[in-house]
């Protein structure tokens, strides 16, 4: 392994607001044993959630507002309340952490994971014990070498403490830990694709309802959570709702860890309360734009959000605040679109992807998605027409949310309508010069 | 033939999962790790082992895209084409590796020293542009750099 992050990745110090999650992450990313976790604090949430009834440690989740850190801001203890608890609930339950991770643009879950890899699994023992879990994966994106390795350190001291494995602490409570590494593909990501990953099937999406909660991975309850979810349970727990409300500044609760890629002094993550505005992300954090290049436009929480302009600078990053403008917050990790980069260029590089992702399974994705990428590649080539606007307008009308399986398809044109709308006049260069104005000639 | 190595590897993992079938993808994993890749006769001994027909297991491999059923050179240089490397860069480093390298992606070298392919988003979007050879992430990867970084591999 060679050269890691170094010194910019992370803000370290910004010294005005509580760390909660990056609070153990060390520069180099060395690894943090158990005694080094146990010093600040660490399974102390664990052993008070191991006091309180499931149900109670449910409730403080939901009174807590957590939201679901992989995109979808799904509230963490309303779906944790759809699991069957009483005696004769189905058996073996099932908590997996979605460390899949392919997100273009998305690089949070890995930070957690290389640089505190105790408080995933002590929030996944916490989850767990609150859905009364039996076994626990942690499905890793099969690139995530360094990722495995922590974990898989983190996991063995924690069975040894007895963090892990049968009676936790003296309790009733028993939970295994399993690592599985994917064999690859966006779809993995998915929650249902994720379930059938990891029965060894094809990752494609499954019909809901059932919802994984009440039938989920081998036909039994089961959970799936993000990794930045889950490291945010123990602290809560410990802390209390109230403590996890009052860390930020909107209505969408606790801290987040926002990132900003592209030509960006300081590209890098940092973790902040959410609802910290994009301006200040974005030009007190990152340290604004690069010299010579100015900012146009950026994808707020990876490739599948709809882009959004200068005009919402100061629009707060959270869940609720980032939808009133009509795009997502998403994973929170925001990319930069810069006035040297080509805005038609962007959008075929993010169709590529997505049409390449697509399992095929229904019409408006596979069939739209690689229409798009191939008129998209076209105008970049100077081979663009008028008509082709009208029909990229259409494949995103015809990949809206309810039309396709799974919600790969209505991501994958988010950045497509909102860049037709807000690049318009780049697209109509294309056709008009008959060539990328952004390519030398 | 797995080897008994292989063989152990495998039904370790088959206490992780209910069923035997649940193993597919990390007993590919497995032989990959050993072998590089996962040839005909690995993939109808590994369907063996876990009690499914070949076709089946191959319908799961042909669905990953870390899963290669092609012989791969010593070293994988697996190259991230996602938007933010996009923006800064990719294009410039996929050109300068295919004409170093002599090949394109997908293709592996003469001495079988290199295979190059195209890799989504490696998850270090901070320092792009970004390559992983086997197991390592190399990022902030400029023209000036590579050299540096492929002289590791032999
Ligand atoms: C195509 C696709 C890929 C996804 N990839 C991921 C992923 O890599 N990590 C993740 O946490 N969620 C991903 N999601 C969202 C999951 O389906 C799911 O909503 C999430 O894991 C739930 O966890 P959360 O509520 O804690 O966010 C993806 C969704 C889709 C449609
Ligand atoms: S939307 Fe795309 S990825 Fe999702 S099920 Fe349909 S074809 Fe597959
Ligand atoms: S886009 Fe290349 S590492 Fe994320």
């Amino acid at each position: 392994m060679s050269q890691r992050h170094n010194g910019s990745i992370i803000q370290w110090l910004n010294k005005f607001m509580e760390k909660v999650l990056t609070k153990n992450i060390r520069q180099d990313l060395s690894y943090v044993d158990l005694n080094a976790y146990e010093q600040t604090g660490g399974y102390q949430g664990l052993r008070k959630a191991l006091g309180m009834s499931p149900t109670e440690v449910v409730e403080e989740v939901k009174k807590s507002n957590l939201r679901g850190r992989g995109g979808a801001g799904f509230p963490t203890g309303m779906k944790w309340s759809f699991v069957p608890m009483n005696a004769d609930a189905p058996r073996p339950k099932y908590l997996v952490a979605n460390a899949d991770e392919m997100e273009p643009g998305t690089f949070k879950d890995r930070l957690l994971m290389e640089g505190d890899p105790h408080q995933l699994v002590e929030g996944m023992v916490v989850a767990g014990y609150a859905i009364q879990a039996d076994v626990a994966y942690i499905f890793i994106r099969g690139e995530y070498f360094r990722s495995e390795e922590m974990l898989r350190r983190a996991i063995a001291e924690a069975y040894e403490k007895n963090y892990l494995g049968k009676n936790i602490l003296g309790s009733s409570y028993s939970l295994e830990m399993i690592v599985h590494m994917s064999g690859g593909r966006y779809m993995c990501g998915e929650e249902t694709g994720l379930l059938n990953a990891l029965e060894g099937k094809r990752a494609n999406p499954r019909t809901k309802p059932p919802f994984p909660q009440v039938s989920g991975l081998f036909g039994k309850p089961t959970i799936v959570q993000n990794v930045e979810t889950l490291s945010n349970v123990p602290h809560i727990v410990r802390n209390g709702a109230e403590w996890f409300k009052s860390l930020s500044y909107t209505q969408d609760a606790g801290t987040k860890i926002y990132g900003v890629s592209g030509k960006v002094k300081r590209p890098g993550l940092w973790e902040l309360p959410m609802g910290t505005t994009i301006r200040e992300i974005l030009e007190v954090h990152a340290g604004g734009m690069q010299d010579g290049v100015r900012f146009r436009g950026l994808l707020p929480g990876g490739a599948s959000t709809d882009f959004l302009v200068e005009d919402h600078l100061d629009v707060k990053m959270d869940f609720t605040e980032v939808a009133k403008v009509g795009s997502r917050m998403g994973t929170g990790t925001m990319i930069i679109l810069d006035d040297q980069t080509c805005p038609v260029g962007m959008v075929w590089n993010l169709e590529h992807f997505f049409a390449q992702e697509s399992c095929g399974w229904c019409t408006p994705c596979w069939s739209g998605l690689s229409w798009a990428e191939k008129a998209l590649n076209a105008l970049e080539e100077g081979q663009g027409q008028a008509a082709d606007l009208e029909h990229l307008a259409f494949i995103c009308n015809f990949c809206a949310p309810g039309n396709t399986f799974c919600a790969l398809a209505p991501g994958a044109v988010e950045p497509l309508q909102s860049a037709l709308k807000y690049f318009r006049d780049d697209f109509n260069r294309h056709i008009t010069e008959k060539r990328c104005p952004w390519r030398a000639s | 033939m797995l080897s008994p190595e292989e063989r152990r590897e495998i039904e370790a993992e088959f206490a992780h999962y209910p069923n035997k079938q649940a193993v597919s993808i990390d007993a590919m994993r497995i032989v990959q790790k050993h072998r590089g890749w996962v040839s005909d006769e690995c993939l109808k001994d590994i369907a063996e082992l876990l009690e499914m027909s070949a076709d089946e297991l191959d319908g799961v491999a042909t669905f990953y895209n870390l899963i290669f059923r092609r012989p791969v050179g010593r070293h994988v240089v697996m190259v991230c084409d996602s938007v933010s490397c996009w923006i800064m860069g990719y294009d410039r480093l996929r050109r300068e590796l295919t004409s170093r390298l002599g090949i394109q992606m997908g293709e592996t070298t003469a001495d079988g020293r290199f295979t190059l392919l195209p890799i989504v988003c490696l998850g270090a979007c901070d320092h792009a542009p970004t390559i992983m050879v086997d197991a390592d992430l190399h990022h902030d990867v400029d023209p000036q750099k590579l050299d540096g970084v492929l002289e590791k591999y032999k």
